[in-house]
């Protein structure tokens, strides 16, 4: 880690260079991959390692979108808690008998309300991103605990458990979902209008606003986009528990902020991209899976990510300071 | 539009635009007061009067230190979990007796949270809500590694009088938030740290060109922040008698929205803790009201969720409509 805090010290070799370039993930990856496979007899193991993937699965899809968020120099706090208000209504939907379709649009819908309520407050208001989304964070966790009475939505119907349990072409549907998800992203990051925008916004919106652009469509759309992801995600959580409890998705927020700074996006000036982000949120899953084989509790493991984001979040600032 | 922010957020501290805020909370206050008066026969008594003003004195405790890291136009969003984290230390020391290090425990860790949140604000570069969201985190898990999930009860009654006990009728607590809002008001007018929060919140490169150690204010600010949550906890834990992991789990968001409804500016420099005792005895009266018309507690954080964006989006319109003309 110390070359990527100090790039002058290898300027010479362009292999080191890209070394010294790579996000805070890969290196965290790499050194918890190899210290768990030597040290935890459990971790390199095929039952384990999918296992990891499809904890990720959840994490990857919320953070694809919070990536988006953070390159406009916003942030999404309230994602969590929408993950478990879309996962509970669609869970009352089907236990109560209703269609799935009814379920998955009721689901992505309640994503997309809140993204674009967060997005309009943001981008047409000029509110601060963190406190608008805190304020969300809180009208997703009463609703969906009202919904349900603070209980558990327990009595799904066995074909929900598909979207953790199925399996097409021999990879598990989180798998498709996740790659799914990326390359809509990429698609939309990369290859569309909507995509350089993004980009731009966090790097000089006033250009933007000035050059007559309408930024505020992009912009709410960002949030509408990470809301949809949201509720595509609460699925595959919903069907690894079997069950939608109200709080379950709190917490999620922070790990997708974690996954998405390790992977060397930016809070500041647009910088970044998605392929990093997978790449943090693996290390921040593998994280999480090597504490909980060391048998270290889920309290400690909770302050133990924020130490880890707090430090990717400071050397990415020292980083730039030195570039 | 919104990327000229810095402007109607300089431009707010026009009389005018902060006449809209005052007028605003004045017409809010009257009109929960009026509304709950018709709907409830309990409302306008004695006790419930009581009731209101400790748990407003409570909520501006909460909120006090969090008005000051706004000022600087920063935010802590850790506020609720140093609480927590400080009750539970304490909580525990003063259950076995050591009264003395039990309170200077609770003040110590939370001076310690805050010092740790504006160093890394200040020094490490770290954007305040990331910062301080990973504090929440950290001294959640802290709070929860060091209770295992156990509930301490029972404190002493001497302990207990800072928020139990009351003097010639009035509960402890308003009078130490009282004491509290004086001291503060007095130091955000009338000292050098007073002042250069207010400026540091106005325009930081100014405050830093003008020769203001900013960082060092700073992370006074933050660490002054931490200290009043773990003031806080004291009387917290000495009104309830009791405290778990769980203590500061709830109290971000009315610690924010009281902030919010106080009318200081979320980008920093304008408003103050009079104004926030303002917005802490507002919400204080909403809660009572949700309580005696017997709204579920789980609508709470949903209340607070839609007070803090109506609050804040009133005060960015109010002060929008005013900029145009520009």
């Amino acid at each position: 880690m110390s070359e990527t805090s100090h790039p002058q010290v290898v300027a010479g070799s362009p292999v080191l260079q890209a070394f010294a370039r790579a996000p805070g993930a890969f290196y965290l990856l790499a050194i918890m991959g190899i210290a768990l496979t030597i040290w935890t007899p459990g971790f390199f193991t095929a039952a384990n390692l999918t296992n990891v993937a499809l904890q990720v699965a959840v994490l990857t899809i919320v953070a694809l979108g919070m990536t988006l968020v953070i390159l406009t120099e916003g942030i999404d706090l309230s994602l969590g808690p929408v993950l478990g208000l879309c996962g509970v209504s669609a869970a009352l939907l089907v236990s109560q008998g209703h269609p799935l379709p009814l379920a998955i649009g009721a689901a992505l819908g309640i994503g997309v309300c809140f993204g674009l309520l967060n997005g309009t407050l943001v981008a047409v208001a000029g509110m601060p991103p963190f406190i608008v989304t805190l304020g969300a964070f809180g009208i997703a966790q009463s609703v969906a605990t009202v919904l349900t009475g603070g209980d558990s939505v327990t009595n799904l119907p066995p074909f929900f458990r598909w979207f953790n349990d199925g399996v097409f072409l021999s990879l598990p549907v989180p798998i498709w979902a996740t790659a799914a998800v990326f390359g809509a992203t990429w698609l939309l990051l990369y290859r569309t209008k909507f995509g350089r925008y993004v980009f731009a916004i966090g790097g000089n919106r006033r250009a933007l606003v000035l050059s007559g652009t309408r930024v505020q469509i992009y912009h709410v759309a960002v949030y509408a986009y990470a809301g949809l992801l949201a509720g595509v995600a609460s699925f595959i959580m919903t069907a690894r528990m079997n069950a939608a409890h109200p709080t379950i998705g709190v917490g999620i927020e922070f790990d997708a902020i974690a996954a998405v700074i390790l992977g060397g996006t930016s809070f500041e000036k647009g910088r970044g991209g998605i392929a990093g982000t997978v790449v943090g949120a693996l290390a921040v899953g593998v994280l999480r899976n090597g504490l909980n084989l060391l048998g270290v509790g889920t309290e400690w493991q909770v302050a133990i990510v924020g130490i880890v984001i707090i430090s990717a979040v400071g050397l990415d600032s020292l980083r730039r300071l030195n570039a | 539009m919104s990327t000229q922010l810095a402007i109607p957020a300089r431009l707010a501290r026009l009389p005018a635009d902060r006449a809209f805020v005052v007028v605003s909370r004045v017409v809010g206050l009257l009109l929960i007061v009026v509304a709950l008066s018709l709907l409830s026969p309990y409302f306008l008594t004695w006790g419930n009067f009581v009731n209101v003003l400790r748990q407003a004195a409570l909520q501006f405790l909460l909120s006090a230190g969090l008005t000051l890291v706004i000022l600087t136009a920063g935010i802590d969003l850790s506020v609720g979990a140093v609480l927590g984290l400080s009750a539970c230390i304490s909580a525990a020391l003063i259950s076995e007796g050591y009264l003395a290090i039990g309170v200077a425990a609770a003040l110590v860790s939370g001076l310690a949270c805050g010092l740790v949140n504006g160093v890394l604000v200040t020094l490490g570069r770290i954007p305040p809500f990331i910062a301080t969201y990973g504090m929440l985190w950290i001294a959640f898990g802290l709070g929860y590694v060091f209770m295992r999930g156990e509930v301490i009860y029972g404190l002493p009654e001497g302990f207990r009088f800072i928020g139990a006990g009351f003097v010639w009728g009035i509960p402890v607590p308003v009078l130490v938030a009282a004491a509290l809002l004086v001291v503060l008001h007095l130091m955000l007018h009338k000292t050098v740290l007073g002042r250069s929060i207010y400026a540091i919140g106005g325009n930081p490169d100014a405050a830093r060109l003008s020769g203001m150690p900013v960082t060092r204010r700073l992370i006074m600010v933050y660490g002054l922040s931490g200290l009043l949550s773990g003031f806080a906890a004291l009387v917290v834990i000495a009104r309830i008698n009791a405290a778990d992991s769980g203590v500061g789990e709830d109290l971000l968001l009315p610690a924010i929205a009281a902030v919010c409804l106080g009318g200081t500016s979320l980008f920093g420099g304008v408003g103050g803790v009079a104004g926030t005792a303002v917005g802490a005895l507002i919400l204080a009266l909403i809660v009572n009201g949700m309580n005696l018309l017997g709204v579920q507690t789980f609508w709470q954080n949903a209340v607070m969720g839609a007070i803090i964006l109506i609050s804040v989006l009133a005060d960015q319109l109010g002060g929008a409509r005013l900029v145009r003309p520009q």
